[in-house]
C-alpha cells in the first residue's frame, strides 16, 4: 500500500540521497569544527556559566 | 576586558521568585491528583461518587499539571534565571514577564476548571480546548519574544549551550502546539479535530513524542548544562561534546515519534522510521548524561554531603535510563510487551519523577537559598527529602514492571486446546491489583518527600532577606566586531536569530517528513465501503465517551496477534477509523480493548455495567457510572456539529443538519425499547441511551462485508 503512495510521488528515489547527504554533510562538518576549535574559545565557553558572583554572596 | 565602558545593570529575581514557587505549589496539586488517581485503580470507590473526580476526567487532569504546571513553570524559573545571567543582560522586557507569568498560571487555572467538566479534546498532553489552545499560543509567543529580545540585547557575544537549549526548546514547542491543535470550533467549549484516524494519531503522537522531547528533557538539558556545573563549582566536563549533543539530539527526536504506534493501524514504513531513529537516539541521549555526570570529576566527595548535587545525580541518572528504556521500547517486540501495560506508566514515571522531578528539587535547593541571600535552613530535611523522593521512585517503578510483565504473560498464555488461559481480561488485572497499591505507596511517598521540602523553602525564605534584584556589570558589547578566524559553528554562536532559524530547519525535516505525506495523500488511508459516518445518537455517544476520559483505559485497536484476535476479535485496519475525530486509539489498557465491543453484549449489559460494573464484573476496577442514567443529554449542538464534520469532510448528506435530531431520537427510541424488553425502564434523552447506541456501533462495520482490506 505505502509503496503505492511513494511511487506517485515523482522522484522519490532521490530524496533518500539529498537527506543521507545532508545529514553526512552536517554531522561531518560538525565534528571539524569541534576539533578545530581552538582552546582560549572553548575555555571562555564553558566558564560563561561561572562568571557570576552569586556563590560568593553567601554568608 | 575595558573597565572604561563597563555598564551596570540589574537582574530580576521577584520573576524567579514566583516561578520557583509556581512549581512547587502546582507540583504539589499536580502529585496529589496523581495519588488520587493512582488509588482509584485499586480503589474505584476512591472517585469520590461524581463524574468530577473519577479517574477518566483526572489522569489528563494529573498530566497536564505535572507537565505543564510542575516542569512548566520549573522550567521558566530556570530560564529567567540563567538567561539573563548568561548573557549579561537582564531579561529585555519586564511587562511580558509577568504577562508570561500570569498567563501561564490561568491556563493552568482554566485546564483544572475544563479538565474535571470534561471539556477535553482528548489527545494526550494537548487535552485542553482550542480557545485554551489559543491562550497557550499567546503566552508562548511572549516568552518567546522576550527570550529573542533579551538575545539581542546581551552584553556577552557567544551564547552559551544552555541557550541553545531553551531556544531549540522554544521554537519546536510552538510549531508542535501549533501542528498538534488544528481543530475546528463546534462551540466555545467543543471542537473535532481536523485530522482523522491514522493521520490524527500519526500527529498526535509525533507530537506527544516531541513534547516529551522538548518541553520535559531539552529545557533540562539546557538547565542542566548551567546549574549542574554552577552546583559543583566546576566547568561542564566537556564543551565540544555539549555542540554535538545539542545538534544530534534535536535532529533526531523529531523522527522517533511513530514508535508509540507500533503494530497499530498505522502504515509500515512509519513505524520503521520511529524505531530507526529511537535506536540512534540514545547516542545523543547518553553523550549528554555522561557530560553531565563526568561534570562532577574529582567532586563526587560533595555529592556525599550536598543535597543540591544529590538531587542532580539522581535527576540525570534517571535520565539516562529512561533514554536507554526508550529505545528499547521502539523494539517492536518490546513494545509489544510494554504498550497499553504499565511499563509505560513505569517508564515516564522514571522520566517525571527522577529527571524532572529530581533535578527541579535541586535547583530549587540551590536557588533558593541565593534568592533569599541565606543559607538552606535544614540540609538535613533536603537529605530526607531525597531518600523520601528516591525511594519513591523505586516504590512507585518497581512494581510497575512487575505489574507490566505478569499481566503480559497472562494475556498471552493458551492452554493445551489452544485456547486463551486466561479469556476474562479482569483475571489480569485483579493479579496486579497488590502492585497498584504498592505504587500508590511509592507516589505517597514521593508526595510526602516534596511537603518537606516546602516546610523547608518556607523557612529558608523565612530567615532571609528577599532580593529583588541583583546587581552585576559587563561591558556593552563593541559595535565593530572582527570575526576573522572565526567559522561556522563559533559565529553561529553569536548570530541567535540564525542559530534559531538553523535549529528551526534541524527539527522540521523530521517533522516534515513524517506528517506532510500522511495529511497530503489521502490515498495513504485504505478506504472500506461498508465504513460509515457515525449516526447522530452515535456521534453524541462518541462525544460522551470522550467527556468521560473512557480513552485513559480503554484502547480502541486491536494488534494483529493472536492472543488479541482470540480475545477482541478482528484485528484494526486503518480505513476503520475515518471518520474518528479524534482518534480513540489510547495508550494504556486497564480495562479490556472495546473496538469490536460493539454487539457483543446485549444493551442491557451495558446499562447494569455502567451502573455498577461488579454487577456484570465482579472485580471490576471500573468505577460506577451511575449519573449517566439520570444526565440528560442536551442536543442542541448536534446540527452545528453535523455541520462542522461536513467542513471536515465527513459525507452526511446536504441538509442532514436539520434531520439530525430526529433521527437521533428515532435511534434513541429504539434503545429504550430494546431496554424496556430487559426490563429496564430509562428516558430516551439521557446519557446512557447515547453512550449505549456507540459502544453498540464501535468495530461493527467491517462484520457487514468481510472483504475489508488494509
Amino acid at each position: 500500500m505505502y509503496k503505492e503512495i511513494l511511487r506517485s510521488i515523482e522522484n522519490i528515489e532521490i530524496y533518500p540521497i539529498i537527506s543521507l547527504i545532508i545529514f553526512l554533510l552536517f554531522f561531518v562538518s560538525m565534528f571539524i569544527w569541534v576539533v578545530k576549535t581552538p582552546k582560549s574559545h572553548i575555555k571562555h565557553m564553558e566558564s560563561l556559566p561561572l562568571d557570576d558572583n552569586d556563590s560568593i554572596t553567601l554568608p | 576586558m575595558n573597565d572604561s565602558t563597563l555598564e551596570r545593570f540589574y537582574y530580576d529575581n521577584k520573576i524567579v521568585k514566583y516561578f520557583g514557587a509556581a512549581t512547587i505549589i502546582w507540583g504539589l496539586v499536580g502529585m496529589l491528583v496523581g495519588l488520587l488517581a493512582a488509588t482509584q485503580l485499586f480503589l474505584p470507590e476512591a472517585n469520590l461518587g461524581n463524574p468530577y473526580t473519577t479517574f477518566g476526567r483526572i489522569r489528563p487532569l494529573h498530566t497536564n499539571a505535572v507537565i505543564f504546571a510542575f516542569v512548566g513553570n520549573s522550567i521558566f524559573a530556570g530560564v529567567y534565571y540563567s538567561m539573563p545571567r548568561l548573557l549579561k543582560t537582564p531579561m529585555w522586557n519586564s511587562t511580558l514577564s509577568w504577562f508570561h507569568f500570569w498567563g501561564w498560571q490561568l491556563i493552568i487555572v482554566a485546564a483544572a476548571i475544563t479538565l474535571p467538566l470534561g471539556l477535553t479534546t482528548s489527545k494526550e498532553y494537548a487535552e485542553l480546548e482550542w480557545p485554551i489552545d489559543i491562550a497557550i499560543a499567546l503566552v508562548w509567543v511572549a516568552f518567546g519574544a522576550n527570550m529573542i529580545g533579551t538575545l539581542i540585547k546581551r552584553r556577552e557575544r557567544h551564547m552559551y549551550v544552555a541557550i541553545w537549549f531553551y531556544l531549540g526548546s522554544l521554537v519546536t514547542v510552538a510549531i508542535l502546539h501549533i501542528v498538534n491543535s488544528f481543530e475546528l470550533p463546534v462551540s466555545f467549549f467543543k471542537s473535532y479535530s481536523a485530522y482523522a484516524g491514522v493521520q490524527d494519531a500519526l500527529v498526535q503522537w509525533w507530537y506527544g513524542h516531541n513534547a516529551v522531547a522538548f518541553f520535559l528533557t531539552t529545557p533540562f538539558l539546557g538547565m542542566m548544562y548551567y546549574f549542574l556545573p554552577k552546583a559543583a563549582n566546576r566547568p561542564v566536563y566537556s564543551y565540544k561534546l555539549s555542540i554535538i549533543h545539542f545538534w544530534s539530539l534535536i535532529f533526531l527526536y523529531m523522527w522517533a515519534g511513530p514508535h508509540h504506534l507500533l503494530y497499530t493501524a498505522l502504515p509500515e514504513w512509519a513505524q520503521v522510521l520511529g524505531t530507526a531513529f529511537s535506536v540512534m537516539l540514545l547516542a545523543p541521549s547518553w553523550g549528554g548524561m555522561v557530560n553531565g555526570l563526568l561534570t562532577l570529576r574529582g567532586a563526587w566527595d560533595k555529592v556525599r554531603v550536598d543535597p543540591v548535587l544529590k538531587f542532580m545525580v539522581v535527576a540525570v541518572t534517571a535520565y539516562g535510563m529512561a533514554t536507554f528504556e526508550g529505545p528499547l521500547l521502539s523494539f517492536k517486540n518490546v513494545s509489544a510487551i510494554a504498550h497499553y501495560t504499565d511499563w509505560i506508566v513505569a517508564h515516564v514515571h522514571i522520566g517525571g519523577l527522577g529527571w524532572n522531578g529530581f533535578f527541579t528539587f535541586g535547583m530549587l535547593y540551590w536557588m533558593w537559598p541565593r534568592l533569599f541571600k541565606t543559607t538552606i535552613y535544614s540540609t538535613k530535611l533536603a537529605n530526607t527529602h531525597f531518600w523520601m523522593g528516591t525511594l519513591g521512585i523505586v516504590f512507585y517503578a518497581l512494581p510497575l514492571y512487575v505489574a507490566a510483565l505478569t499481566q503480559f504473560l497472562m494475556l498471552k498464555e493458551f492452554n493445551d486446546a489452544g485456547r486463551l488461559a486466561y479469556p476474562n481480561f479482569l483475571e489480569t488485572v485483579i493479579q496486579i491489583v497488590p502492585m497498584y497499591m504498592l505504587r500508590a505507596f511509592g507516589g505517597l511517598l514521593y508526595l510526602s518527600g516534596a511537603v518537606v521540602m516546602m516546610y523547608n523553602m518556607w523557612m529558608t525564605a523565612k530567615q532571609g532577606v528577599f532580593q529583588e534584584t541583583e546587581e552585576d556589570q559587563a561591558p556593552a558589547l563593541a559595535k565593530s566586531y572582527h570575526s576573522t578566524g572565526e567559522f561556522w559553528h563559533r559565529a553561529w554562536e553569536r548570530k541567535p536569530i540564525f542559530f534559531t532559524i538553523l535549529a528551526t530547519v534541524a527539527i522540521a525535516i523530521g517533522g516534515a517528513v513524517e506528517i506532510i505525506p500522511t495529511i497530503l495523500i489521502k490515498s495513504n488511508v485504505p478506504t472500506i465501503t461498508s465504513v460509515k459516518p457515525y449516526t447522530p445518537l452515535e456521534l453524541e455517544g462518541r462525544d460522551l465517551y470522550i467527556a468521560n476520559g473512557c480513552v485513559g483505559c480503554h484502547s480502541q485497536m486491536i494488534r494483529p496477534f493472536r492472543s488479541e484476535t482470540e480475545r477482541y476479535g478482528e484485528y484494526s485496519k486503518a480505513g476503520e477509523f475515518v471518520y474518528d475525530r479524534p482518534f480513540l486509539w489510547g495508550s494504556k489498557r486497564t480495562g479490556p480493548d472495546l473496538h469490536r465491543v460493539g454487539g457483543k453484549y446485549p444493551d442491557s449489559w451495558h446499562y447494569h455495567h455502567m451502573v455498577d460494573p461488579r454487577s456484570m464484573s465482579p472485580g471490576s476496577l471500573m468505577p460506577p457510572y451511575p449519573w449517566l442514567t439520570t444526565n440528560e443529554l442536551d442536543v442542541s449542538d448536534l446540527p452545528a456539529k453535523i455541520r462542522t464534520l461536513q467542513k471536515l469532510g465527513v459525507p452526511y448528506a446536504e441538509g442532514f443538519d436539520q434531520e439530525a435530531t430526529a433521527q437521533y431520537e428515532q435511534q434513541a427510541a429504539k434503545v429504550v425499547a430494546n431496554l424496556k424488553d430487559a426490563g429496564v425502564e430509562v428516558a430516551a434523552n439521557t446519557e446512557i441511551i447515547a453512550l449505549i447506541a456507540y459502544l453498540q456501533r464501535l468495530g461493527t462495520d467491517i462484520k457487514q462485508n468481510p472483504t475489508a482490506s488494509n
